[in-house]
């Protein structure tokens, strides 16, 4: 059931994806936003819209990842950090930890802003450096963070975390112990970091994030200011990432500092790869899969080895194995992904056609 | 004071792995401007190559007199041939077909192929540490008030050996030169007749090499193996890698040594749970303020 509305998602976005009509595209989504919330009325359980809100939270987190590493060209490895920062937000605002218990909807914008303040933060020193070695400040950072809230016991719990946190409710509706709430607002995330992501692509800033992309040194004696478009990428992929990091927190109700390792950053990182970098609808349509992947396909072919051949073998962990092999494979045989854009397409296939059409 | 020259001995024994692994990094990112990340995990196997000679021995009695040497010897040599053809199989099926991909696509690929390699020694090994066969005698040599046991100075002058001949390797022979001729000018190399595939797929062998040592030593120093060792030390040794000064081969021995030293002193004097903040604060730190590293020149931005 749930591989019914991942296909008719995917399938969706492919297909907005090969038309070229503006209206076909605008109607195809408008047709998935709807089916995708009116669909829980008629099928499904509260198992199956428990891992598409995941699915809706990792999407949401690819795409603010996607600004930066897709449209700025800047390989960021840290990025559960942000994810991080945003659960702990609520996990410490809005839990008996400290007793405060600020509301659902006011911490949403605020793990939104204090992310980007610590991309920006993170931003500011490192952005100077190229390629490789900010990829692996990046990655320095994304270990420190998780490190600091395992370390910092008093405040957040240290290593077991902070539990029990608040149940969110909407105008005095508890969201109780169902999913769907954390569903629908996930789904609302997404259309919000869609629409946000392309208008972004078109705008002055994103062109010069391409221009940065492409060449660096041509962008910066172009007049444009590299550091502040990079710092504005930086922020504005971190605050995505914020505001998932609460929905993840409130919808588990808990927080732990393993919960945001590196394997985090490259799970997303490899959704991106996946889809197609730079590409919005590659990048919902990679990190779709990925999640399938994970939190269905697997337990399903490891309890079913397991009841035919009377085993208990342990397939969960076999899903780096599978990162790891999606990002050799794609960047060695489809680097621009299953989906890719074209600009990002012709970089890697160096075969004069780009220059050609341009 | 005992305890100083305790944490100094521990410094300069992790110093000496750090180092050997840091001289992988350097070495690759040298010729290929690559930053190997698989390299940490290289290691790992190297480290479980070498537990499973000694165990397989330790099975079969021979561990005593001339053979515990040659047994040693054994594992020390089958980790090293081991890691050494991991690192070139690497580099061939990996990173070959993306020398002129852009940068980030074979960064990209080294995160994939580490993760795999994480995986796959899991699989082989299991997730716990797997105890290291506690073969090598170590009693312990007495010098005023320094302490030390006999394990951490084989470690030590095993290392430092190393180093040395690889310095002489790379400063003196054919191949060495080759190697910094690659290094400083791919094309130009080619067209005075060096071979550059085969000198890199060289330069993958001994880098691997070294890891294999590394991995020997590593596991004759904490005791232990486990599957996910070589992500933290990677990520170490390439912080000293950078802190000396990416590509050069003294600094990567400098910055190993100082990293090791950062490592015991930090758990030392705030604790162990804070060493990797340290470590990875001084990364970043070195990264913004002085990227070209300790030794390393400062290179113009290439157009």
């Amino acid at each position: 059931m749930i591989y019914a509305y991942a296909f008719v998602a995917i399938a969706a976005c492919v297909a907005i994806e090969r038309f070229h009509n503006r209206r076909a595209k605008i109607a195809i989504a408008l047709a998935l936003a709807a089916f995708l919330a009116i669909a829980p009325r008629f099928y499904g359980n509260e198992a199956v819209f428990s891992i598409l809100a995941d699915a809706a939270v990792y999407v949401m987190l690819a795409l603010g990842l996607n600004i930066v590493v897709g449209f700025a060209g800047l390989l960021d490895l840290g990025y559960a950090a942000f994810f991080a920062i945003g659960a702990y937000t609520y996990g410490m605002l809005a839990s008996p930890q400290f007793g405060l218990h600020l509301p659902f909807w006011v911490l949403l914008f605020l793990a939104a802003a204090l992310a980007a303040l610590f991309g920006a933060l993170l931003g500011a020193p490192t952005l100077r450096l190229h390629g490789d070695y900010l990829a692996i400040v990046t990655l320095g950072f994304g270990e420190i963070v998780p490190q600091i809230f395992q370390n910092l016991t008093k405040y957040t719990g240290g290593p077991n975390g902070i539990a029990a946190l608040d149940i969110p409710s909407f105008f005095g509706h508890s969201f109780g112990a169902s999913v769907m709430p954390y569903y629908y607002i996930a789904l609302l995330g997404i259309v919000a970091a869609l629409w946000i992501s392309r208008n972004l692509r078109e705008s002055r800033l994103g062109r010069a994030w391409m221009a940065i992309r492409e060449d660096e040194l041509a962008a910066k004696h172009a007049g444009i200011n590299v550091l502040r478009s990079k710092l504005a990428a930086f922020a504005i992929g971190a605050s995505f990432s914020g505001i998932g990091g609460v929905l993840f927190a409130a919808k588990l109700a808990l927080v732990s500092p393993d919960l945001f390792g590196f394997q985090v950053s490259v799970l997303i990182v490899s959704m991106l790869v996946l889809g197609g970098m730079g590409n919005i609808v590659g990048v919902v349509v990679g990190s779709l899969l990925l999640t399938i992947v994970n939190s269905a396909l697997l337990p399903q072919i490891n309890s079913l080895v397991d009841t035919t051949f009377h085993t208990t073998i342990d397939l969960s962990n076999i899903h780096f194995l599978i990162y790891g092999a999606i990002l050799v494979g794609i960047m060695l045989f489809r680097p621009e992904g299953l989906l890719p854009n074209r600009e990002r397409r012709d970089e890697f296939h160096h075969n004069g056609e780009a220059e050609a059409e341009a | 004071m005992h305890e100083f020259l305790a944490q100094l001995a521990n410094g300069v024994e992790l110093g000496a792995i750090y180092a050997l692994i840091a001289l992988g990094y350097t070495l690759v990112y040298g010729i290929l401007e690559l930053i190997n990340f698989a390299h940490g995990d290289v290691y790992t196997f190297g480290s479980f190559t070498a537990l499973v000679v000694l165990v397989a021995l330790r099975a079969a009695h021979v561990l005593h007199g001339v053979g515990l040497i040659l047994g040693i010897v054994a594992a020390l040599l089958v980790a090293i041939l081991a890691c050494a053809l991991l690192n070139a199989g690497i580099e061939r099926l990996a990173y070959r077909r993306l020398r002129k991909a852009p940068r980030l696509a074979p960064l990209i690929t080294a995160i994939g192929v580490s993760f795999m390699l994480e995986n796959l020694i899991e699989l082989w090994q299991g997730s716990a540490p797997v105890p290291f066969p506690n073969v090598i005698p170590n009693p312990e040599l007495r010098f005023g008030a320094l302490q030390v046991g006999v394990q951490q100075i084989v470690v030590v002058a095993l290392a430092i050996v190393t180093m040395i001949a690889l310095h002489y390797f790379v400063q003196r022979s054919r191949l060495g030169k080759a190697m910094r001729a690659v290094a400083q000018d791919r094309d130009a190399a080619s067209l005075v007749g060096i071979n550059v595939d085969r000198t890199i797929a060289i330069t993958f062998l001994i880098a691997g090499a070294l890891a294999g040592v590394a991995g020997f030593v590593g596991g004759v120093s904490f005791g232990s193996a486990w599957f996910l060792n070589g992500f933290g030390a990677g990520l170490r040794a390439f912080t000293a890698a950078v802190l000396g000064g990416i590509g050069n081969i003294a600094g990567a021995m400098l910055g190993g040594f100082l990293i090791g030293l950062l490592e015991s002193f930090s758990t030392w004097f705030i604790g162990g749970q804070w060493s990797n903040v340290a470590v990875f604060s001084v990364l970043i730190l070195v990264l913004v303020f002085r990227p070209s590293g300790l030794l390393g020149e400062s290179l113009p931005e290439k157009v």
